[in-house]
């Protein structure tokens, strides 16, 4: 059992992955490695290739270069034994019109090989799912609810998300969050795409983030972290001077009696006492973008 | 009232932009089986006394009544030749009415692109209306389409008119029971289903009503389609008539805007029954055996009722064969045994072809899963690849042969009822069941193509088109033997009767299982196509 970049403990292990559809080139000599146990952050912007990424290591598409290895074996030729093992939640979730979720979510479980009743009711109570209404007549919250609890009911190995958050509420996110941690817990793998630096940094051990069909940056989230400044905006009665000189805090703009500036984790403290000394009047933050990200990154290296 | 409507006019646009083949296609198809059947009833009955025969044989024959009306003027050739146009065809153009009007309504509200459309500048109204404009247009144009085919036949002109406007008020009356109907369902193959119902409850209740007595049954003045019927065209032209259909359209309409205007965006006026919290279903089979029964228990009870009507006639259709040129025919498609046992051969070889359509559109479930995602789903779970297809393509080919097998039977018992003779049901229930590997060459056909070539699954339907229409009609064109020799229609054994070619049967049967292999094999090498 070769594993392409002997690294045999990973659980999915990619590399030079190429798949071209036409004359588009989705991916483009894509890298990726997760280990056992871990929760893996999959970052990128929409039509960066995350999708068809899980769905090569899926074997519902063929890839046309690369090696890979999921769960040691080969997603093409191997997939029905391998998806006896792991579980996974597309991104566009479509239910049948005619099925009850209750239904979708036991004849998905059976398929992959049983799946465990108690885990099932405690899911649906978890993310408060009623199991009893038509796959048509679900909000996308909900049939993103029906893909979540059939997968994640499952006991299996590895678990891959696609962007299993969008159209769930902030509690329903938060229920979501926690499950993940006990999963972790348990020693299972998840691989998790999303395009919300937020959920990854909440969740992951390590990210790996791909534009346009290449990996650009991949490590822990410590490591990551110079990426993840906040933007933070703010009025002021008075604006004092030295704002750009404090530590960790960047990109400071003065106008009038507004305020705006990226800052890193570290430079937050230092930064709250010099606006509430300059007597705030309101105050905004917000986790920069992907695409700001990116920018920023590629400007800085 | 007037911002309700507004945008109107585009949504009109983007209707006939999504329907510039299907419309055209369905309507000309229409026409053209109007001006074929005149011209042909002409050939076959030249004579004013062989048409008054043939009339008054319709008119005695209980089954013939019930399946197309009765005949008011036996002397008049346009009555004779609209025979099967009165209510079969005027019911295939209602559910063509009915089909179009969901699909611009209810079908694009569940799809979600209502949504995205209502958001715009568009009144609340106007969806809807551009829905019926749509429609109400091709029913029109379809009427004025048939009057010119039979004008074109020679027939007189008054009734070509009149006919034509009967098809026009029965496709406007049903596209406002459609437009009713989009409003109560909250899924359109549920509106679909209700509409077809309307439609089969119209056909049946002035069958009734036809065979009731001498004269209009007051059950088909209860029905659109028997008020097609009353509109007597070619025998008395009776204008007035077409009060009713128009009076009903005017009617319903307005209630189907109503309800539009009291209920919410995706609601219906029925709400979805909750389905069970825990499901049975644990394998591929199971989830595709959901998935088609509803159609293959619809098709089941279709296929007995017209299989025991045709069965029933053929003993009687003898004696409406005195015109040489029809004998031919029947001999033709039925061989050289005695003419009962030709009929019967040809309506199962009908009945053959009918039945290939739900085969082709039942294995369509595989392009229709795949693309909707759902087969991502089961995929992605331990079902492998050729286990899922394979759920499909055996349902599809099991639902043919269990529908040849009831019409066989049906038809066996029809005739064996009309004649008094039990023993015929066997031998017309295997003649049945020899028809069913050329009606799997279509289904096969059709996995051949998904597997290769999945965009181009619904070139399926094309072949089945192209088939028909050679077998109907390539011997009048002088079509090659070889082009006919294509369909598959054309090997079955010629049964029931002496002389039947065994060998094809077993051919096509091979060949169904060629195409299947090469789908199959196909699929399993390809990316799921989105």
């Amino acid at each position: 059992m070769n594993a392409p970049s002997g690294n045999p403990s990973a659980v999915i292990d990619v590399v030079g992955l190429v798949k071209s559809f036409g004359r588009a080139k989705a991916l483009n000599g894509l890298n990726l490695s997760v280990a056992r146990g871990e929760v893996h952050g999959f970052l990128g912007p929409n039509g960066a290739g995350k999708t068809t990424t899980l769905r090569i290591l899926l074997g519902l598409l063929r890839a046309d270069a690369g090696k890979m290895r999921v769960l040691g074996g080969d997603p093409w030729l191997d997939a029905v034994d391998l998806h006896r093992r792991l579980a996974y939640v597309p991104g566009d979730v479509a239910l049948w019109p005619t099925l009850s979720g209750g239904e979708v979510i036991d004849l998905l479980g059976r398929l992959r090989g049983g799946l465990d009743p108690q885990r099932r009711d405690s899911l649906l109570e978890r993310f408060e799912l009623d199991p009893t209404k038509k796959g048509r007549t679900y909000s996308k919250g909900n049939r993103q609810k029906v893909a979540l609890v059939a997968a994640l009911a499952s006991d299996v190995e590895l678990l891959l998300l696609d962007e299993p958050t969008l159209g769930l509420d902030p509690l329903m996110e938060e229920q979501f969050r926690e499950y993940i941690n006990e999963v972790r817990g348990d020693g299972r793998t998840v691989l998790l795409s999303s395009h919300t630096l937020s959920e990854v940094e909440a969740l992951c051990d390590r990210v790996t983030i791909i534009r346009e069909g290449v990996v650009v940056e991949t490590g822990t989230m410590a490591q990551l972290r110079h990426l993840a400044l906040t933007a933070v905006s703010a009025d002021l009665a008075n604006v004092p001077d030295g704002l750009a000189d404090l530590p960790g805090v960047h990109d400071v703009v003065v106008q009038g009696q507004r305020i705006s500036a990226s800052v890193e984790a570290k430079g937050m403290p230092a930064l709250m006492a010099a606006l509430s000394a300059g007597g705030v009047t309101a105050l905004t933050s917000a986790p920069p973008t992907l695409e700001e990200l990116f920018l920023r990154h590629y400007r800085e290296t | 009232m007037n911002s309700d409507l507004t945008g109107t006019t585009v949504l009109v646009r983007l209707a006939l932009r999504r329907d510039r083949l299907l419309i055209p296609i369905w309507i000309g198809l229409s026409a053209a089986m109007v001006w074929f059947s005149a011209s042909a009833t002409v050939d076959l009955y030249p004579t004013s006394a062989s048409r008054i025969e043939a009339a008054n044989m319709i008119n005695s024959t209980a089954s013939l009544v019930a399946l197309y009306g009765r005949i008011y003027d036996p002397t008049s050739l346009g009555a004779l030749s609209m025979t099967k146009m009165t209510a079969v065809y005027a019911s295939l153009v209602s559910i063509l009415m009915v089909m179009l009007v969901v699909r611009h309504t209810r079908a694009e509200e569940e799809a979600g692109r209502l949504e995205l459309v209502g958001s715009g500048v568009v009144g609340r109204a106007a969806p809807m209306t551009a829905a019926l404009l749509v429609v109400g247009g091709a029913s029109c144009v379809l009427g004025l389409l048939a009057a010119a085919g039979l004008l074109a036949a020679g027939l007189p002109v008054i009734g070509s008119l009149v006919f034509g406007a009967g098809w026009a008020a029965t496709g406007l009356c049903f596209s406002a029971v459609a437009a009713v109907a989009a409003q109560v369902t909250t899924g359109s193959r549920a509106a679909n289903g209700l509409g077809f119902t309307v439609i089969a409850l119209a056909y049946g209740a002035r069958a009734i009503g036809d065979l009731a007595e001498e004269g209009p049954g007051w059950l088909s003045w209860l029905s659109p389609i028997g008020w097609n019927q009353q509109v007597r065209a070619f025998a008395g032209d009776r204008w007035s008539v077409l009060v009713l259909p128009l009076a009903a359209t005017a009617l319903l309409m307005p209630v189907a805007f109503i309800l539009r205007r009291r209920r919410d965006l995706g609601s219906g006026l029925l709400r979805d029954r909750p389905g069970p919290a825990a499901g049975a279903l644990s394998s591929p089979v199971g989830l595709a055996w959901r998935l088609q029964r509803p159609l293959l228990v619809a098709w089941t009870a279709g296929s007995a009722v017209m299989a025991f009507l045709m069965g029933s006639i053929a003993n009687n259709v003898v004696g409406l064969l005195d015109s040489p040129a029809m004998k031919d025919i029947i001999q033709q498609l039925g061989g050289k045994q005695g003419l009962t046992d030709a009929f019967l051969a040809a309506v199962l070889g009908l009945v053959s072809t009918i039945i290939a359509a739900y085969g082709i559109s039942a294995v369509g479930r595989l392009r229709t899963e795949e693309s909707a995602g759902h087969a991502e789903s089961v995929l992605a779970t331990a079902t492998p690849r050729i286990g899922w297809a394979a759920s499909h393509w055996l349902l599809a080919l099991a639902g043919v042969a269990w529908l040849m097998l009831v019409a066989g039977v049906a038809t066996g018992m029809g005739h064996a009822l009309a004649i008094g003779e039990p023993g015929q049901v066997l031998p017309i229930t295997v003649a049945a069941l020899a028809r069913i590997p050329a009606a799997w060459v279509m289904v096969s056909l059709v996995v051949a193509l998904w597997g290769v070539w999945p965009h181009a699954t619904g070139l399926g339907w094309g072949a089945y088109a192209a088939f028909i229409v050679v077998g109907e009609f390539g011997q009048l064109w002088g079509v090659p033997q070889w082009v006919m020799d294509l369909s598959p229609f054309s090997h079955s054994p010629v049964l029931p009767g002496p002389h039947a070619e065994l060998a094809g049967m077993v051919w096509l049967a091979v060949i169904a299982g060629a195409f299947i292999a090469v789908g199959s094999v196909a699929f399993r090498h390809r990316d799921l196509a989105g």
